[in-house]
Order: C-alpha cells, then structure tokens, then sequence
C-alpha cells in the first residue's frame, strides 16, 4: 500500500485542543527519537505483531496474506501519524480499512484489538530499549501513551461510524424495497408482502396501501402475503386493521396466500372472517377481484 | 354549525364541512331520518371529506344515522374518509360496521346508481 503523505498541519482538525494538548506533551526531540525507533525496527515489530494477533486468534475472516498487507499499512500510518501528531490520514485510512473488512464479517472487537496490541508491542520494545534509564523511560512513554491512546480512539470509532453509516443505508434501502403499492388494472391494487414484518413495517405499509388507495381511486386491492412465513400477535391484529381502514376508504381487500402458521395466529386472535376476504393463492386473488370490479377474461378467438 | 343538505334527485347529500360538536350531530341526526321520508329519498350521502378527526360520538352517530336510514327504508352511504382518520378510526375500534363507505362523493354516487340499476 502507497505511504499517504500527510495532510498540511491545522487543516480541517478535527479537535485541534485536544490535539495541540498531545503535542505539548510531547517534546519534539523525544517523539523523533520514538519514531526513529519504531522505523528501524519496523521489520521485527511488525512480526512480533503479527505473532501476537494470530496467537490471539483475531482476524480469522481474513488469509495471512491479507494480515500482513494490512498490518503494514496500518503500522506505517500509525507510526506516522506518531511523527506528524495529525490523525487525518489515520482516520481516512481506518474509514477505508473498515469499509473494506466489514463486508468480511470483521468484528468491532477484533479492530479495537489490533490496535491495542500494536500499541502493547510498540511498548514492551520501547520497555526492552530504555530499560537500564528508568528516566528516560518515563518521559518517552509519557509522549508516547497520549498520541497512542489516541490513534487507539480514532481507529475505533472510525471502525464503528463506518459500521453505523453502512447499517443505515441497508435500513434505508429495505424501507423502499419493502412496500410497492402496484396498481394492474384500472382501480386494483396488489401489494406483495416479502419477509419479516415488524410494528414499524406494518405501519409504513398500511400508510403507503392507505394513500395508494386514495390516489389510484382504487376499489379493490390484493394484499399478497405468500412471502411472509409467520407473523406475531401485533402484526397479525394489524393486518386486520389495515383490512378495516381500507374499507372505510371505500376499497376491499382480498388477503392471498396465508401460510398455515398465519391462519393459526389469525384465528387465535379470532378474526372476524366476515370482514376478512381470503383467497389461496395471488392467481385466485387477482380472478376474484376481477370479478368484484366486472371484468371478465375471455380467451382470444384464435389460439396460437 | 349547521350542515346543509341537498336534495339530488333520489340522493340527499350531507356535506361536513367543519368539526361539529355533538349537539351539530345529533341535529343532523334527526333533519336526515326526517327528510328522507319526506323527499321520499331512496339513499343518502353523508361527505365527511373535511373531517380531520372522528371521535367515538361521531363515529357512533354516523352508525346510528345510517341504521335509522335503512329502518326509514332507504341507504345510507359514508363518502371521503381520510386515509390517516381511517386508521385511527380502526384502531379505536370503530369500523362503522354494516354502513357502506366510499372513496369520494363520485364513488358513492357510483355506487348507488349501480345498485339501484340492479334493483330495477
């Protein structure tokens, strides 16, 4: 991975305060001498990490190769971000780390890990080199801690808010699959009913039935439940509501393909069929709505 | 507030055009199961198009009015529930039971006409 060149110093910050803070803590000369460290051992460090995150059995999604292609990367910009004390370049690449690993089922816990135990060998080396200058010890770990805290932080929650806009965009993207409101005929409306539903689903879609009844001027419509499996208590009730409302609208509804199950909560819940319409399947539904609405097919005179 | 009735042909229609209080209801209640008769009506729109909210009373009265109708010997249909006072109808429980309904005025007057044609 090409070394990103970092960003000129006091642009777009993020949170300069607390970044101007680390910085006064660490005088400039030690953070060199840290840095300079860090890349001379950099061969050696990054095998004793790598060691540390299979022996912790972390990143099992990933092959070894793909570690060790990751692992560097994340150590260059890691030790970068020590020199040059901005966290731009640290943040794009977790947000780019991150959207490419979450597709692989990588876990919060498994980033957060990585990142801990590259601190922790970065720190037994720093133990292992100034060990006979307990002194000087302290003052190169108290540069060293503030920044490696924080490049800890910042790996982290990039991880999660990429996670979280990515979960948004699924939810979003299923709200608009979930609810077609199609109309095939002149004044007959299906609505096909696929997966879970949940409260929140079932309100949306008696919403969206509700208005399309309105602006179709639809008299009749076909509410398809064959993908649904089973439903709960609450939605099931729902459903009966939704059944009520569009009659109030002036519309009937004809309810096609309940799964066994469904009829069982309907009937537990003890539906009144004499407002419910139910036909087997959306075949059946779409024939006897057609009926309701006066059309007749006729097959054409000349089969071919 | 009074609610104006017109005389459409067989039809009365009803046309709400504001909240009414319950006193607003129960009168006009009464001015329809009389003037059915009188007019010799064979059916009777109630227009709730400008009805935001339906409370129970409401609800209820709209009920009975279309029952005392049919006991008068004509229909009653209920034209223009709002989709969002539909649900919330329902989910109070109150389905408006055995009354027809209809999407809009030009539904319900659909309605009754394909009705009646079947009758004659």
């Amino acid at each position: 991975m090409a070394k990103r060149e970092s960003p000129p110093r006091g642009s777009a910050l993020k949170d300069p305060d607390n970044l101007e803070l680390a910085r006064n803590e660490a005088p400039p000369e030690l953070l060199r001498e840290l840095v300079a460290h860090l890349r001379q051992n950099r061969t050696h460090l990054r095998e004793e990490w790598l060691r540390r995150i299979s022996e912790t059995r972390l990143l099992t999604a990933m092959t070894k190769e793909e570690i060790f292609a990751e692992a560097t990367s994340v150590y260059d910009s890691y030790v970068e971000a020590l020199e040059t004390g901005t966290f731009e370049a640290l943040q794009a690449y977790a947000r780019n780390l991150s959207e490419r690993i979450i597709p692989r089922g990588v876990e919060t816990h498994e980033v957060i890990g990585i990142v801990l135990l590259l601190r922790d060998v970065l720190a037994r080396s720093l133990f292992a080199k100034h060990q006979a200058d307990f002194e000087k010890l302290n003052r190169i770990l108290d540069a060293y801690e503030p920044a490696a805290n924080r490049i800890a932080n910042t790996v982290a929650v990039g991880f999660v808010q990429e996670r979280e806009r990515v979960i948004r965009q699924q939810q979003e993207a299923i709200r608009e699959l979930s609810t077609p409101v199609l109309q095939v005929r002149e004044r007959l409306l299906i609505l096909p009913i696929i997966g879970v539903i949940d409260p929140q689903r079932a309100r949306q879609l008696t919403e969206q039935l509700l208005r399309g009844i309105r602006t179709n001027r639809a008299k009749v419509v076909v509410i398809d439940i064959t993908g649904v499996a089973a439903m709960d208590v609450t939605v099931a009730n729902h459903l009966v509501q939704t059944v009520e409302a569009s009659r109030l609208l002036g519309a009937t509804v004809i309810v096609t393909g309940l799964s066994p199950e469904i009829a069982q909560t309907l009937v537990t819940i003890g539906v009144d069929l004499g407002k419910m319409n139910t036909v087997g399947d959306l075949q059946g539904g779409i024939e006897q709505a057609e009926r309701l609405l006066g059309y007749k097919v006729v097959p054409s005179t000349e089969p071919r | 507030m009074e609610v104006p009735i017109l005389k459409q042909g067989e039809f009365l229609i009803a046309t709400i055009q504001a909240a009414l209080s319950d006193a607003d209801l129960e009168q006009l209640r009464l001015a329809l199961v009389q003037r059915v008769v009188r007019f010799r009506s064979r059916a009777v729109i109630v227009d709730v198009t400008a009805m935001d909210v339906m409370d129970s009373f409401a609800s209820r009265t709209l009920r009975e009015i279309a029952l005392m109708i049919r006991l008068r010997g004509a229909e009653t249909v209920i034209v223009g529930i709002q989709p969002e006072v539909a649900f919330a109808m329902v989910q109070l429980g109150l389905t408006l039971e055995g009354v027809a309904t209809a999407l809009d005025l030009e539904e319900g007057l659909d309605y009754l006409n394909q009705k009646f044609k079947t009758i004659n």
